[in-house]
Protein backbone atom coordinates (compact mmCIF):
# COMPACT_ATOMS: atom_id res chain seq x y z
CA UNK A 1 0.00 0.00 0.00
CA UNK A 2 1.43 3.45 -0.80
CA UNK A 3 0.35 6.00 1.68
CA UNK A 4 3.08 9.06 0.07
CA UNK A 5 4.80 9.27 -3.15
CA UNK A 6 8.06 10.47 -1.14
CA UNK A 7 8.60 6.46 -0.92
CA UNK A 8 12.20 5.94 -2.37
CA UNK A 9 12.35 2.11 -4.06
CA UNK A 10 15.38 0.29 -2.85
CA UNK A 11 17.11 -2.22 -5.09
CA UNK A 12 20.40 -3.88 -3.62
CA UNK A 13 22.44 -4.20 -6.87
CA UNK A 14 26.02 -4.84 -6.92
CA UNK A 15 27.61 -1.40 -6.86
CA UNK A 16 29.43 -0.16 -9.34
CA UNK A 17 33.10 0.73 -10.14
CA UNK A 18 32.17 5.06 -9.43
CA UNK A 19 30.35 3.75 -5.94
CA UNK A 20 32.97 1.30 -5.23
CA UNK A 21 35.74 3.58 -5.47
CA UNK A 22 34.42 5.65 -2.78
CA UNK A 23 36.08 9.44 -4.07
CA UNK A 24 32.60 10.48 -6.01
CA UNK A 25 30.76 10.15 -3.02
CA UNK A 26 33.47 11.42 -1.24
CA UNK A 27 33.36 14.54 -2.88
CA UNK A 28 30.09 14.98 -2.77
CA UNK A 29 30.28 14.71 0.89
CA UNK A 30 32.71 17.75 0.72
CA UNK A 31 30.50 19.47 -1.85
CA UNK A 32 27.80 19.46 0.50
CA UNK A 33 29.97 19.78 4.17
CA UNK A 34 31.38 23.31 1.95
CA UNK A 35 27.71 24.73 0.91
CA UNK A 36 26.93 24.74 4.73
CA UNK A 37 30.73 25.96 5.64
CA UNK A 38 29.00 29.22 3.81
CA UNK A 39 25.81 28.92 5.25
CA UNK A 40 24.19 31.40 7.53
CA UNK A 41 24.57 30.10 10.93
CA UNK A 42 21.38 29.58 12.44
CA UNK A 43 22.87 30.45 16.10
CA UNK A 44 21.71 32.82 18.41
CA UNK A 45 24.29 34.11 20.32
CA UNK A 46 22.68 34.52 23.63
CA UNK A 47 23.25 37.24 25.89
CA UNK A 48 23.84 39.53 23.36
CA UNK A 49 21.28 38.68 21.18
CA UNK A 50 17.97 37.32 22.33
CA UNK A 51 15.41 35.26 20.26
CA UNK A 52 12.14 37.11 19.86
CA UNK A 53 9.17 35.85 21.90
CA UNK A 54 6.02 34.77 20.15
CA UNK A 55 3.47 37.00 19.87
CA UNK A 56 1.53 35.04 21.87
CA UNK A 57 4.35 33.52 24.48
CA UNK A 58 2.52 33.27 27.54
CA UNK A 59 5.42 34.40 30.29
CA UNK A 60 5.87 35.48 33.95
CA UNK A 61 2.50 37.04 35.39
CA UNK A 62 2.11 40.24 36.77
CA UNK A 63 -1.34 41.19 39.08
CA UNK A 64 -2.11 44.70 37.04
CA UNK A 65 -3.17 47.69 38.46
CA UNK A 66 -6.07 49.95 37.11
CA UNK A 67 -5.71 53.11 35.25
CA UNK A 68 -5.55 54.96 39.19
CA UNK A 69 -3.05 52.50 40.99
CA UNK A 70 -5.17 50.43 42.34
CA UNK A 71 -5.10 46.49 42.51
CA UNK A 72 -7.52 45.10 39.84
CA UNK A 73 -7.69 41.51 42.27
CA UNK A 74 -10.63 41.20 44.03
CA UNK A 75 -9.59 37.82 45.20
CA UNK A 76 -12.70 35.47 43.71
CA UNK A 77 -10.78 32.88 43.44
CA UNK A 78 -12.04 32.01 39.95
CA UNK A 79 -8.00 31.94 38.51
CA UNK A 80 -7.41 29.63 41.13
CA UNK A 81 -10.02 27.37 40.40
CA UNK A 82 -9.21 27.14 36.96
CA UNK A 83 -5.65 26.75 37.40
CA UNK A 84 -5.37 23.06 36.19
CA UNK A 85 -1.95 22.71 38.21
CA UNK A 86 -3.18 24.38 41.50
CA UNK A 87 -0.57 26.44 41.48
CA UNK A 88 -2.46 29.67 42.89
CA UNK A 89 -3.59 30.45 46.37
CA UNK A 90 -4.89 33.33 47.90
CA UNK A 91 -6.33 34.94 50.46
CA UNK A 92 -9.31 37.49 50.53
CA UNK A 93 -9.61 40.34 53.13
CA UNK A 94 -12.02 43.59 52.97
CA UNK A 95 -10.93 46.69 52.31
CA UNK A 96 -10.68 49.45 55.26
CA UNK A 97 -11.90 53.03 55.70
CA UNK A 98 -8.88 55.17 53.94
CA UNK A 99 -8.08 51.87 51.60
CA UNK A 100 -10.17 53.08 48.76
CA UNK A 101 -6.76 54.05 46.49
CA UNK A 102 -5.62 50.93 47.16
CA UNK A 103 -7.81 48.29 46.18
CA UNK A 104 -10.21 49.34 43.64
CA UNK A 105 -13.25 47.37 45.19
CA UNK A 106 -14.35 45.85 48.79
CA UNK A 107 -12.78 42.90 48.64
CA UNK A 108 -8.97 42.33 47.87
CA UNK A 109 -6.49 39.91 48.21
CA UNK A 110 -4.52 39.87 51.43
CA UNK A 111 -1.74 37.19 49.94
CA UNK A 112 -1.72 35.98 46.44
CA UNK A 113 1.12 33.49 45.74
CA UNK A 114 1.35 31.15 42.73
CA UNK A 115 3.30 28.67 42.46
CA UNK A 116 6.06 28.46 39.62
CA UNK A 117 7.30 25.16 40.07
CA UNK A 118 3.73 23.94 39.66
CA UNK A 119 2.41 26.68 36.88
CA UNK A 120 2.09 25.14 33.37
CA UNK A 121 1.80 28.48 31.85
CA UNK A 122 -1.61 27.72 30.27
CA UNK A 123 -3.43 31.39 30.63
CA UNK A 124 -6.29 29.44 31.70
CA UNK A 125 -6.31 32.13 35.15
CA UNK A 126 -5.79 34.64 32.57
CA UNK A 127 -8.95 33.62 30.89
CA UNK A 128 -10.72 33.26 34.05
CA UNK A 129 -10.32 36.49 35.77
CA UNK A 130 -13.52 38.74 35.41
CA UNK A 131 -11.53 41.76 36.62
CA UNK A 132 -8.81 41.63 33.86
CA UNK A 133 -6.41 41.52 36.78
CA UNK A 134 -3.90 38.64 35.69
CA UNK A 135 -1.89 38.66 32.71
CA UNK A 136 0.98 36.30 32.19
CA UNK A 137 3.06 38.88 30.26
CA UNK A 138 4.49 38.10 26.80
CA UNK A 139 8.13 39.25 27.01
CA UNK A 140 9.30 37.99 30.26
CA UNK A 141 9.87 34.61 31.32
CA UNK A 142 10.16 33.37 35.13
CA UNK A 143 13.98 33.82 35.84
CA UNK A 144 15.44 30.57 37.24
CA UNK A 145 16.11 30.13 41.12
CA UNK A 146 18.32 28.16 43.31
CA UNK A 147 15.54 27.44 46.19
CA UNK A 148 12.54 25.61 45.88
CA UNK A 149 11.20 28.36 47.99
CA UNK A 150 12.02 31.36 45.70
CA UNK A 151 9.79 29.74 43.05
CA UNK A 152 6.62 30.69 45.46
CA UNK A 153 5.90 34.27 44.22
CA UNK A 154 3.56 36.49 46.55
CA UNK A 155 2.32 39.74 45.77
CA UNK A 156 5.49 41.63 45.98
CA UNK A 157 6.72 39.81 42.93
CA UNK A 158 3.67 40.03 41.11
CA UNK A 159 1.48 43.08 41.58
CA UNK A 160 2.87 45.79 38.93
CA UNK A 161 4.62 48.17 40.96
CA UNK A 162 3.39 51.11 41.75
CA UNK A 163 6.07 53.85 40.25
CA UNK A 164 5.48 53.83 36.51
CA UNK A 165 9.29 53.42 35.59
CA UNK A 166 9.77 50.38 37.89
CA UNK A 167 6.86 48.97 35.80
CA UNK A 168 9.03 48.77 32.47
CA UNK A 169 11.79 47.22 34.49
CA UNK A 170 9.15 44.72 35.29
CA UNK A 171 8.25 44.29 31.43
CA UNK A 172 5.22 45.72 31.50
CA UNK A 173 5.99 47.90 28.40
CA UNK A 174 4.50 51.30 28.98
CA UNK A 175 4.27 54.55 26.23
CA UNK A 176 6.60 57.17 27.70
CA UNK A 177 2.89 59.19 27.03
CA UNK A 178 1.29 56.46 29.37
CA UNK A 179 3.98 56.58 31.99
CA UNK A 180 3.62 60.43 32.27
CA UNK A 181 0.04 60.15 32.16
CA UNK A 182 0.02 57.31 35.29
CA UNK A 183 2.59 59.75 36.97
CA UNK A 184 0.00 62.39 36.53
CA UNK A 185 -2.38 60.27 38.26
CA UNK A 186 -0.67 58.73 40.92
CA UNK A 187 0.94 62.37 42.02
CA UNK A 188 -0.21 63.01 45.84
CA UNK A 189 -1.78 59.87 46.20
CA UNK A 190 0.02 57.14 48.86
CA UNK A 191 1.29 54.15 46.94
CA UNK B 1 78.64 42.53 7.57
CA UNK B 2 78.27 40.61 10.35
CA UNK B 3 79.57 36.38 9.52
CA UNK B 4 76.83 34.56 10.71
CA UNK B 5 78.62 30.78 10.69
CA UNK B 6 76.51 28.27 8.99
CA UNK B 7 75.70 26.16 11.88
CA UNK B 8 74.35 29.13 13.88
CA UNK B 9 71.85 30.30 10.93
CA UNK B 10 70.89 26.57 10.64
CA UNK B 11 69.97 27.00 14.34
CA UNK B 12 68.07 30.10 14.03
CA UNK B 13 66.19 28.22 11.72
CA UNK B 14 65.58 24.99 13.66
CA UNK B 15 64.41 27.27 16.72
CA UNK B 16 62.22 29.17 13.84
CA UNK B 17 60.79 25.82 12.17
CA UNK B 18 60.03 24.60 15.50
CA UNK B 19 58.63 27.48 16.73
CA UNK B 20 56.18 27.93 13.97
CA UNK B 21 55.10 24.25 13.82
CA UNK B 22 54.27 24.53 17.59
CA UNK B 23 51.76 27.81 16.86
CA UNK B 24 50.71 26.42 13.54
CA UNK B 25 49.54 23.11 15.64
CA UNK B 26 48.17 25.28 18.21
CA UNK B 27 45.79 27.70 16.53
CA UNK B 28 45.09 24.00 14.26
CA UNK B 29 43.24 22.96 17.36
CA UNK B 30 41.48 26.43 17.48
CA UNK B 31 40.96 26.45 13.72
CA UNK B 32 39.65 22.52 13.57
CA UNK B 33 36.82 23.76 15.92
CA UNK B 34 36.13 27.05 14.29
CA UNK B 35 35.96 24.76 10.70
CA UNK B 36 33.89 22.54 12.23
CA UNK B 37 31.49 24.68 13.93
CA UNK B 38 31.28 26.60 10.42
CA UNK B 39 30.36 22.84 8.46
CA UNK B 40 27.78 22.39 11.22
CA UNK B 41 25.89 25.62 10.84
CA UNK B 42 27.27 26.84 13.98
CA UNK B 43 29.67 29.32 15.47
CA UNK B 44 32.45 27.55 17.22
CA UNK B 45 34.94 29.29 19.85
CA UNK B 46 34.22 32.53 20.18
CA UNK B 47 34.47 33.97 23.82
CA UNK B 48 38.00 33.69 24.50
CA UNK B 49 39.16 37.03 22.91
CA UNK B 50 38.75 38.53 19.65
CA UNK B 51 36.81 35.61 17.80
CA UNK B 52 37.70 33.26 20.44
CA UNK B 53 41.68 33.68 19.30
CA UNK B 54 42.38 33.17 23.01
CA UNK B 55 41.16 29.70 23.41
CA UNK B 56 44.45 27.48 22.97
CA UNK B 57 45.72 29.73 25.66
CA UNK B 58 42.42 28.74 28.25
CA UNK B 59 42.89 24.80 26.70
CA UNK B 60 46.29 25.28 27.57
CA UNK B 61 45.58 26.49 30.96
CA UNK B 62 42.66 23.86 31.40
CA UNK B 63 45.10 21.53 30.45
CA UNK B 64 48.07 21.85 33.07
CA UNK B 65 45.71 22.33 35.85
CA UNK B 66 44.19 18.83 35.27
CA UNK B 67 45.00 16.47 37.77
CA UNK B 68 47.76 13.74 36.81
CA UNK B 69 46.47 10.57 36.83
CA UNK B 70 48.22 7.50 36.79
CA UNK B 71 46.22 3.67 36.40
CA UNK B 72 47.52 1.29 38.79
CA UNK B 73 49.77 -1.05 36.88
CA UNK B 74 51.15 1.15 34.53
CA UNK B 75 55.12 1.14 33.73
CA UNK B 76 54.98 4.77 34.71
CA UNK B 77 58.22 6.10 33.07
CA UNK B 78 56.84 4.22 29.65
CA UNK B 79 53.23 6.46 30.15
CA UNK B 80 54.84 9.14 30.76
CA UNK B 81 57.73 8.59 27.58
CA UNK B 82 54.72 7.63 25.66
CA UNK B 83 53.24 11.16 24.83
CA UNK B 84 56.59 12.35 24.94
CA UNK B 85 57.84 10.09 21.67
CA UNK B 86 54.67 11.09 20.22
CA UNK B 87 55.87 14.79 20.12
CA UNK B 88 59.40 14.45 19.75
CA UNK B 89 58.63 12.33 16.42
CA UNK B 90 56.38 14.82 15.21
CA UNK B 91 58.49 17.71 15.51
CA UNK B 92 61.74 16.05 14.34
CA UNK B 93 60.38 15.27 10.45
CA UNK B 94 59.95 18.92 10.29
CA UNK B 95 63.68 19.81 9.95
CA UNK B 96 64.41 18.84 6.31
CA UNK B 97 61.01 20.62 5.33
CA UNK B 98 62.47 23.17 2.55
CA UNK B 99 60.39 26.26 3.96
CA UNK B 100 61.90 28.57 1.43
CA UNK B 101 64.60 28.69 -1.22
CA UNK B 102 67.67 30.61 -0.69
CA UNK B 103 68.15 34.05 1.04
CA UNK B 104 71.51 36.01 0.02
CA UNK B 105 73.17 38.79 2.12
CA UNK B 106 76.07 39.90 0.82
CA UNK B 107 78.11 36.86 -0.17
CA UNK B 108 76.32 34.44 2.06
CA UNK B 109 73.69 33.04 1.00
CA UNK B 110 71.34 30.47 3.32
CA UNK B 111 68.39 27.73 2.88
CA UNK B 112 65.23 28.65 4.85
CA UNK B 113 65.05 24.96 5.87
CA UNK B 114 66.69 23.02 8.94
CA UNK B 115 69.05 20.15 7.79
CA UNK B 116 69.57 20.32 3.86
CA UNK B 117 70.28 16.81 3.33
CA UNK B 118 70.22 14.08 0.38
CA UNK B 119 68.01 11.19 2.46
CA UNK B 120 65.36 13.91 3.36
CA UNK B 121 62.27 12.02 2.16
CA UNK B 122 64.16 8.95 3.82
CA UNK B 123 64.38 11.04 7.11
CA UNK B 124 60.71 12.08 7.08
CA UNK B 125 59.78 8.57 6.58
CA UNK B 126 62.03 6.86 9.09
CA UNK B 127 60.55 9.45 11.54
CA UNK B 128 56.75 9.19 11.11
CA UNK B 129 57.32 5.43 11.34
CA UNK B 130 59.03 5.71 14.46
CA UNK B 131 55.66 8.00 15.78
CA UNK B 132 54.05 5.38 15.91
CA UNK B 133 55.71 4.20 18.81
CA UNK B 134 54.44 6.79 21.10
CA UNK B 135 51.17 5.60 20.45
CA UNK B 136 52.19 1.91 20.81
CA UNK B 137 54.44 2.54 24.40
CA UNK B 138 51.28 5.15 25.76
CA UNK B 139 48.62 2.19 24.83
CA UNK B 140 50.79 -0.82 26.46
CA UNK B 141 51.79 1.46 29.45
CA UNK B 142 48.39 2.15 30.27
CA UNK B 143 47.58 -1.39 31.38
CA UNK B 144 43.65 -0.99 30.17
CA UNK B 145 42.97 -3.48 27.09
CA UNK B 146 41.01 -0.74 25.47
CA UNK B 147 44.24 1.35 25.06
CA UNK B 148 45.84 -1.90 24.24
CA UNK B 149 43.27 -2.39 21.41
CA UNK B 150 43.92 1.01 20.52
CA UNK B 151 47.22 0.81 20.48
CA UNK B 152 47.10 -2.23 18.37
CA UNK B 153 45.27 -0.61 15.81
CA UNK B 154 47.29 1.87 15.50
CA UNK B 155 50.16 0.10 15.01
CA UNK B 156 48.76 -2.44 12.17
CA UNK B 157 46.97 0.85 10.33
CA UNK B 158 50.30 2.32 10.32
CA UNK B 159 51.86 -0.23 9.03
CA UNK B 160 49.72 -1.36 6.33
CA UNK B 161 49.30 2.72 5.01
CA UNK B 162 53.21 3.11 5.23
CA UNK B 163 53.71 0.68 2.71
CA UNK B 164 51.57 2.14 -0.02
CA UNK B 165 52.72 5.69 1.14
CA UNK B 166 56.07 4.43 -0.06
CA UNK B 167 55.17 3.06 -2.91
CA UNK B 168 53.35 6.01 -4.24
CA UNK B 169 56.42 8.41 -3.30
CA UNK B 170 58.53 5.89 -5.41
CA UNK B 171 57.07 7.00 -8.75
CA UNK B 172 57.63 10.14 -7.38
CA UNK B 173 61.45 9.74 -6.75
CA UNK B 174 61.61 7.24 -10.14
CA UNK B 175 61.22 11.38 -12.07
CA UNK B 176 63.18 13.15 -9.53
CA UNK B 177 65.87 10.66 -9.17
CA UNK B 178 66.83 12.02 -5.50
CA UNK B 179 65.76 11.51 -2.42
CA UNK B 180 66.54 15.55 -1.33
CA UNK B 181 62.84 17.47 -0.46
CA UNK B 182 64.91 20.76 -1.39
CA UNK B 183 66.12 19.11 -4.57
CA UNK B 184 62.63 17.65 -5.42
CA UNK B 185 61.01 21.12 -5.03
CA UNK B 186 63.67 22.74 -7.41
CA UNK B 187 63.08 20.08 -10.13
CA UNK B 188 59.16 21.60 -10.31
CA UNK B 189 60.30 25.25 -11.03
CA UNK B 190 61.02 25.08 -14.60
CA UNK B 191 61.51 28.64 -16.02
CA UNK B 192 58.29 29.24 -18.29
CA UNK B 193 56.47 26.00 -17.10
CA UNK B 194 55.14 26.75 -14.13
CA UNK B 195 52.26 23.75 -14.49
CA UNK B 196 54.92 21.43 -14.12
CA UNK B 197 54.63 20.48 -10.57
CA UNK B 198 54.19 16.88 -9.44
CA UNK B 199 50.63 16.74 -9.26
CA UNK B 200 50.13 17.14 -13.01
CA UNK B 201 52.40 14.02 -13.58
CA UNK B 202 50.93 11.65 -10.21
CA UNK B 203 47.50 12.62 -9.74
CA UNK B 204 46.92 8.53 -9.16
CA UNK B 205 50.27 8.72 -6.67
CA UNK B 206 49.45 11.99 -4.94
CA UNK B 207 45.73 10.66 -4.36
CA UNK B 208 47.16 7.50 -2.36
CA UNK B 209 49.56 9.43 -0.68
CA UNK B 210 46.99 11.90 0.28
CA UNK B 211 44.51 9.20 1.68
CA UNK B 212 48.02 6.93 2.94
CA UNK B 213 48.45 10.40 4.57
CA UNK B 214 44.93 10.46 6.35
CA UNK B 215 45.78 7.26 7.86
CA UNK B 216 49.30 8.07 8.88
CA UNK B 217 48.22 10.80 11.45
CA UNK B 218 45.20 8.97 12.15
CA UNK B 219 42.73 11.45 11.71
CA UNK B 220 39.04 10.59 10.31
CA UNK B 221 38.08 8.84 8.51
CA UNK B 222 40.95 6.33 9.34
CA UNK B 223 40.92 7.40 13.38
CA UNK B 224 40.59 3.56 14.23
CA UNK B 225 43.22 3.99 17.23
CA UNK B 226 40.56 6.28 19.22
CA UNK B 227 37.62 5.23 18.43
CA UNK B 228 35.28 6.22 21.15
CA UNK B 229 31.91 3.72 20.62
CA UNK B 230 34.93 0.67 20.39
CA UNK B 231 37.56 1.29 22.33
CA UNK B 232 35.80 4.29 25.34
CA UNK B 233 39.10 6.60 24.36
CA UNK B 234 41.59 4.43 22.36
CA UNK B 235 45.20 4.13 23.26
CA UNK B 236 44.82 7.74 25.07
CA UNK B 237 42.11 6.18 27.68
CA UNK B 238 44.17 6.88 30.39
CA UNK B 239 45.95 10.01 29.79
CA UNK B 240 45.01 12.90 31.37
CA UNK B 241 46.37 16.55 31.54
CA UNK B 242 48.63 17.46 29.94
CA UNK B 243 49.90 14.23 28.94
CA UNK B 244 46.75 13.49 26.88
CA UNK B 245 47.50 17.58 25.76
CA UNK B 246 50.88 16.13 23.89
CA UNK B 247 49.00 12.77 22.06
CA UNK B 248 46.22 15.25 20.96
CA UNK B 249 49.17 18.32 20.14
CA UNK B 250 51.17 16.06 18.48
CA UNK B 251 48.47 14.61 15.79
CA UNK B 252 48.07 18.64 15.20
CA UNK B 253 52.13 18.94 14.60
CA UNK B 254 51.90 15.59 12.37
CA UNK B 255 48.90 17.24 10.40
CA UNK B 256 51.13 20.05 9.88
CA UNK B 257 54.21 18.45 8.76
CA UNK B 258 52.22 15.73 6.59
CA UNK B 259 50.70 18.82 4.85
CA UNK B 260 53.93 20.15 4.37
CA UNK B 261 54.99 16.84 2.92
CA UNK B 262 52.41 17.09 0.45
CA UNK B 263 52.83 20.55 -0.31
CA UNK B 264 56.63 19.81 -1.22
CA UNK B 265 55.88 16.78 -2.83
CA UNK B 266 53.48 17.51 -5.47
CA UNK B 267 52.51 21.10 -5.72
CA UNK B 268 55.68 22.49 -5.63
CA UNK B 269 57.02 23.66 -2.29
CA UNK B 270 57.76 27.27 -2.29
CA UNK B 271 57.43 27.52 -6.08
CA UNK B 272 54.55 29.67 -7.23
CA UNK B 273 53.67 30.60 -10.91
CA UNK B 274 55.62 33.16 -12.88
CA UNK B 275 58.18 33.77 -10.46
CA UNK B 276 60.86 33.95 -12.79
CA UNK B 277 59.00 36.57 -14.65
CA UNK B 278 58.23 38.54 -11.73
CA UNK B 279 62.34 38.34 -10.75
CA UNK B 280 63.36 39.49 -14.25
CA UNK B 281 60.50 42.20 -14.49
CA UNK B 282 61.38 43.21 -10.98
CA UNK B 283 65.48 43.18 -12.27
CA UNK B 284 65.04 44.26 -16.07
CA UNK B 285 62.21 47.69 -15.83
CA UNK B 286 62.55 48.39 -11.94
CA UNK B 287 66.36 48.28 -11.46
CA UNK B 288 66.65 45.64 -8.56
CA UNK B 289 69.65 43.84 -7.56
CA UNK B 290 69.04 40.67 -8.99
CA UNK B 291 70.05 39.19 -5.47
CA UNK B 292 67.30 41.29 -3.96
CA UNK B 293 64.68 40.50 -6.68
CA UNK B 294 65.90 36.63 -5.32
CA UNK B 295 65.10 37.22 -2.00
CA UNK B 296 62.00 38.78 -2.37
CA UNK B 297 61.02 35.55 -4.69
CA UNK B 298 62.28 33.50 -1.76
CA UNK B 299 59.86 35.37 0.97
CA UNK B 300 56.81 35.04 -1.54
CA UNK B 301 57.80 31.74 -2.34
CA UNK B 302 57.86 30.51 1.92
CA UNK B 303 54.70 32.35 1.65
CA UNK B 304 53.03 30.34 -0.76
CA UNK B 305 54.23 27.21 0.58
CA UNK B 306 52.48 28.33 4.07
CA UNK B 307 49.58 28.93 2.26
CA UNK B 308 49.30 25.73 0.54
CA UNK B 309 50.21 24.21 3.39
CA UNK B 310 47.15 26.03 5.15
CA UNK B 311 44.97 24.76 2.38
CA UNK B 312 45.96 20.84 2.96
CA UNK B 313 45.34 21.65 6.68
CA UNK B 314 41.87 22.82 6.32
CA UNK B 315 41.17 19.85 4.01
CA UNK B 316 42.29 17.69 7.03
CA UNK B 317 39.51 19.27 8.97
CA UNK B 318 36.89 19.12 5.96
CA UNK B 319 37.15 15.50 5.57
CA UNK B 320 37.29 14.95 8.91
CA UNK B 321 33.62 17.22 9.34
CA UNK B 322 32.45 15.22 6.42
CA UNK B 323 33.30 11.69 6.54
CA UNK B 324 32.39 8.74 8.92
CA UNK B 325 34.93 6.34 10.50
CA UNK B 326 36.36 3.32 8.26
CA UNK B 327 35.18 -0.26 9.90
CA UNK B 328 38.14 -1.91 10.98
CA UNK B 329 37.85 -4.59 8.71
CA UNK B 330 37.52 -2.09 5.65
CA UNK B 331 40.73 -0.06 6.73
CA UNK B 332 42.43 -2.95 5.97
CA UNK B 333 41.17 -4.02 3.16
CA UNK B 334 41.05 -0.47 1.57
CA UNK B 335 44.71 -0.86 2.30
CA UNK B 336 46.37 -3.61 1.32
CA UNK B 337 43.54 -4.93 -1.86
CA UNK B 338 43.41 -1.17 -3.12
CA UNK B 339 46.01 0.98 -2.03
CA UNK B 340 49.23 -1.06 -2.63
CA UNK B 341 48.37 -2.36 -6.09
CA UNK B 342 46.72 0.76 -7.27
CA UNK B 343 50.65 1.97 -6.21
CA UNK B 344 52.41 -0.66 -7.68
CA UNK B 345 50.10 -0.06 -10.94
CA UNK B 346 51.64 3.43 -10.56
CA UNK B 347 55.16 3.12 -10.39
CA UNK B 348 54.74 0.73 -13.59
CA UNK B 349 52.69 3.49 -14.95
CA UNK B 350 55.12 5.70 -14.50
CA UNK B 351 58.17 3.98 -15.42
CA UNK B 352 56.74 3.33 -18.71
CA UNK B 353 56.04 6.78 -19.09
CA UNK B 354 59.78 7.04 -18.32
CA UNK B 355 60.77 4.95 -20.51
CA UNK B 356 58.85 5.94 -23.57
CA UNK B 357 59.82 9.35 -23.02
CA UNK B 358 56.44 11.09 -22.38
CA UNK B 359 57.32 12.81 -18.50
CA UNK B 360 60.75 13.07 -17.82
Amino acid sequence: MQLTNRAKKLEKKPMTLAERAYLPAIFQGLSITMRHFFMKKATIRYPEETRPFSPIFRGLHVLKRDEQGRERCTACGLCAVACPAEAITMVAGERKKGEENLYREEKYAVSYEINMLRCIFCGLCEEACPKAAIYLQPDKMAPPRYERDEFIYGKDRLVEPVDPDKRSVRGIQLTPEQADALRGKLAGQPA
Amino acid sequence: MIEIPTLGWQAIVIFVVFAVSLLIATYSTYAERVVAAFLQDRVGPDRAGPYGLLQPLADAVKMFTKEEFFPGGASKALFVFGPCLAMLTALMSSAVIPFGNTLTFGNNSFFLQGIEVNIGMLWVFGVVSLGVYGIMIGGWASNNKFSLLGAIRAASQNISYELAMGMSLIAVLMMSGTLSLREITLQQSVPGEWAMWNIVKQPLGFIIFLVCAFAETNRTPFDLPECETELVGGYHTEYSSMKLGLYLFAEYVNIFVASAVMSVLYFGGFNFPFQYELRDWLVSSQDWELASAQNLITVLGTLGLFAKIFAFIFFFMWVRWTLPRFRYDQLMRLGWTILIPLAVFNILLTGGLILFGVIK
